[in-house]
């Protein structure tokens, strides 16, 4: 194998220190780091004034290295899914921002259905060809973009055999805001408040990402103090949405007090949020250089006063739900995947865990707090509904844990302040999180002025729904709701 | 059966009597901005600059005027005004019947009033509504979803989120309308019944918000469908949402 440039979470290279192979060398050696356990994390296109090229950011959850791939492409790349299933969605990705044809993908099609460049026709999103099983008896049930509920919109194909769902195809693109695009565009005092809302439940694990992503190009160094504090937020925003899952599973099977009671208790951790900055959802919370609201004894110590009965109540109305077999029967074996399926396409977060991938970026790649407070990595063993559920409530548990530990050694800390234009020139810098949902990353790319020349985000579901259409493989289409429910994943975070 | 009576013991009765007792917010939550009389420092534009949406211009007697509409509440210009002439309270009730009523110039604000008599006695007791997510970010939709739990109780107002538009009498949109949820907006809002009521929650839905001016958005609901009430905020408190209902139906 070549030597590729190799880098830590959170660090910055110089563009040219990316060397280029040649397409072949690229896909062997991607195809050499895949099957050696490694993740891609973030794979995009960068046009160049000369040339396009592809990158590839390949991590190592064993040593927390971050290897950065690259090859030159012009109209057409060989397609890498058909050895590396993890790549596919990257290359439709690929495929529908900048029109590179792919031969030899399988499943060649838009994701976002984005208005492209140059197009000369209106795209609609969701018209599309799909996947179509025929036969006697086959159906095809099609639901969204508008949901039943209050949800975001996407659209599913279900394509079935009496109530057993053969393959479901999930079809997004609804919510496309244009955010990486805008990234380009704004001042940072826009840019830090337009990646709170790339997904709106994880405010936190992307404001992170993007103020780490900012500190390496601008080469500053957070203080101890704020590292924690953003610690605990993350923590928070992990703890109120796994209770909020918790609640909704509990829901979905009809055992009403559990779905209940973790409602009314997710906003009280939204509210414990609200403490530390205003905001339920932590808007404001982190910002480039350290935090966006001042920390104290005060809040601290409010914090850990409305923890108690928190976790009374958490404890009360979750361990409702594991001793009422009715409601965990219901939960074992339904939406299973397997192992090495969550391998091929690269599952990430509590998914991926409950399958049996021990992968934690705050773990394998830590970054601030996390360096020296470890969490704990639960695996399940099936993949199935339980397990995702069962590793959310230990997680939740866990979280409560390091909240303390982290607010037992914070001190003091004042707003960041404003930090000097413009970034290190020609740069790459890269930024991994471990969001609730799991992994996520942004990568930006500096011009030889110090601007951003490219804003690249993945949020854990852009990796993860191709997890829930398999989950759906041969199980009855009443178990949706349920296995959607069970990753809850982010339509505007993939459609951006 | 036994330990679920345990559980129910121990959670207790929590929902708050609003709208006759007033609920607490955090300390640091950011509501109705309040802005004074005199002494805005001319040719200074330190609000506006620091503002990540535009919501903030100086009105022609040279004071500064925050539109509610795009404000997302991060209340960087209480912080920049060198004469500290802006200030943001506790005061979470928000709603507005019109667009305009959303322009803040002073510490006066003219909030939400009732539907027209013939409206009020359809749906003042009772109003269901059908959501619909248009790029939102999911931060609206869960203070949406919120009311729903013990702690807000929504459905004793009569308020109802229902699964389809057939079912609706009115439709709460959160998002700043992507050109991808244009027609399916549409659609859904020819689906409801008339007489019928709209609500556009959140500063993405009233004004495009952060995504303002992306050409993949619409800038909010804006014409694409009438509009009855206006609740602003980044995400807007649920109680804010909730107030707004409430007053929208008369109730407040």
């Amino acid at each position: 194998m070549k030597k590729h440039a190799k880098i830590k979470n959170s660090a910055m290279v110089n563009i040219a220190a990316v060397q280029t192979v040649d397409n072949q060398q690229f896909k062997t050696d991607l195809a050499a780091f895949v099957a050696d356990g490694c993740r891609i994390s973030a794979m995009f296109l960068l046009p160049g004034a000369d040339q396009k090229v592809i990158y590839a950011a390949v991590s190592d959850d064993r040593d927390g290295s971050i290897s950065l791939l690259a090859t030159p492409c012009q109209k057409e790349f060989a397609s890498l899914t058909p050895d590396m299933p993890q790549a596919h969605w990257f290359e439709r990705e690929i495929h529908e921002i900048h029109g590179i044809e792919m031969p030899g993908h399988p499943w060649l099609k838009p994701i976002r259905f984005m208005p492209a460049a140059d197009a000369k026709e209106e795209v609609l999103p969701g018209v599309t060809s799909y996947f179509e099983v025929s036969g006697e008896e086959i159906h095809e049930v099609a639901v969204g973009p508008v949901h039943a509920g209050i949800i975001e919109p996407g659209h599913f194909r279900f394509q079935c055999h009496g109530e057993k769902v053969l393959h479901l195809e999930i079809e997004l693109g609804y919510q496309h805001r244009g955010i990486e695009r805008a990234m380009l565009r704004g001042q940072p005092h826009q840019n830090r408040r337009l990646v709170e809302v790339i997904a709106g439940d994880s405010t936190i694990a992307h404001s992170i990402a993007y103020a780490m992503l900012i500190e390496a190009l601008h080469g500053l160094k957070p203080d101890k103090s704020a590292e924690l504090v953003r610690g605990v937020a993350l923590e928070l925003e992990r703890m109120a949405n796994h209770t909020g899952d918790l609640g909704a599973l509990a829901g979905d099977v009809g055992f009403l007090p559990t779905s209940a009671y973790c409602g009314r208790i997710r906003g009280d951790i939204l509210n414990t949020t609200a403490v530390l900055c205003g905001n339920r959802f932590g808007r404001g919370m982190v910002s480039p250089g350290g935090i966006g609201c001042s920390f104290d004894k005060t809040i601290a110590d409010t914090v850990l006063e409305r923890l108690v009965p928190i976790e009374a109540d958490l404890r009360s109305a979750i361990s409702l739900i594991w001793n009422t077999p009715s409601a965990v029967s219901r939960f074992e074996e339904t939406g299973c995947v397997s192992r090495a399926d969550a391998t091929a396409i690269g599952l990430v977060g509590p998914a991926g865990r409950a399958s049996g991938l021990p992968v934690d970026i705050r773990n394998s790649h830590p970054f601030g707090a996390y360096r020296k407070h470890k969490p704990e990595v639960p695996v399940g063993r099936n993949g199935d509904v339980f397990w995702r559920a069962r590793i959310r409530w230990l997680e939740l548990k866990d979280s409560l844990r390091l909240i303390r530990e982290m607010l037992a050694e914070v001190g003091d800390v004042a707003v960041a302040p404003a930090f000097s234009l413009p970034a290190a020139p020609d740069s790459m810098a890269i930024a991994l999180t471990e969001g609730w949902r799991g992994e996520v990353c942004h990568v930006a790319v500096t011009d030889k002025s110090g601007r951003l020349l490219n804003y690249k985000i993945v949020d854990p579901s852009f990796h993860n729904w191709y997890g829930l259409a398999l989950s759906l493989r041969n199980q009855e289409i009443s178990d949706f709701p349920l296995c959607n429910k069970s990753f809850n994943l982010s339509y505007c975070g993939h459609d951006l | 059966m036994l330990h679920i009576l345990r559980a129910r013991l121990h959670q207790q009765y929590r929902t708050y009597p609003f709208p006759e007792k007033k609920p607490v917010l955090s300390q640091r939550y950011t509501g109705r901005p309040l802005i004074k009389g005199d002494g805005c420092v001319t040719d200074c534009s330190a609000c506006a600059q620091v503002c990540p949406v535009g919501a903030i211009s100086r009105s022609s007697a040279g004071k500064p005027v925050i539109d509610l509409g795009r404000c997302i509440f991060c209340h960087a210009c209480e912080a920049a005004c060198p004469a500290g002439l802006i200030s943001f309270s506790s005061e979470f009730a928000l709603a507005t019947s019109n667009k305009e009523d959303l322009i803040v110039n002073s510490d006066k604000f003219n909030i939400a009033s009732a539907l027209p008599e013939e409206y009020k006695r359809l749906f003042g007791r009772s109003m269901k509504l059908r959501q619909v997510s248009a790029g939102g970010c999911n931060a609206c939709e869960a203070d949406c979803n919120v009311l729903n739990t013990p702690a807000f109780d929504l459905a004793r107002f009569g308020i109802q989120f229902v699964a389809s538009p057939r079912h609706a009498d009115g439709l709460l949109i959160t998002g700043p309308v992507t050109q991808n949820m244009k027609l399916a907006l549409v659609k859904t809002y020819e689906a409801l019944p008339s007489p019928k009521i709209v609500i556009a929650t959140g500063a993405c839905a009233i004004s495009g918000g952060l995504f303002r001016d992306n050409p993949e958005v619409n800038n909010g609901v804006g014409d694409i469908v009438p509009v009855d009430l206006y609740i602003p905020g980044c995400p807007p408190n649920p109680w804010t949402i909730l107030d707004g209902m409430l007053r929208l139906m008369g109730r407040i």
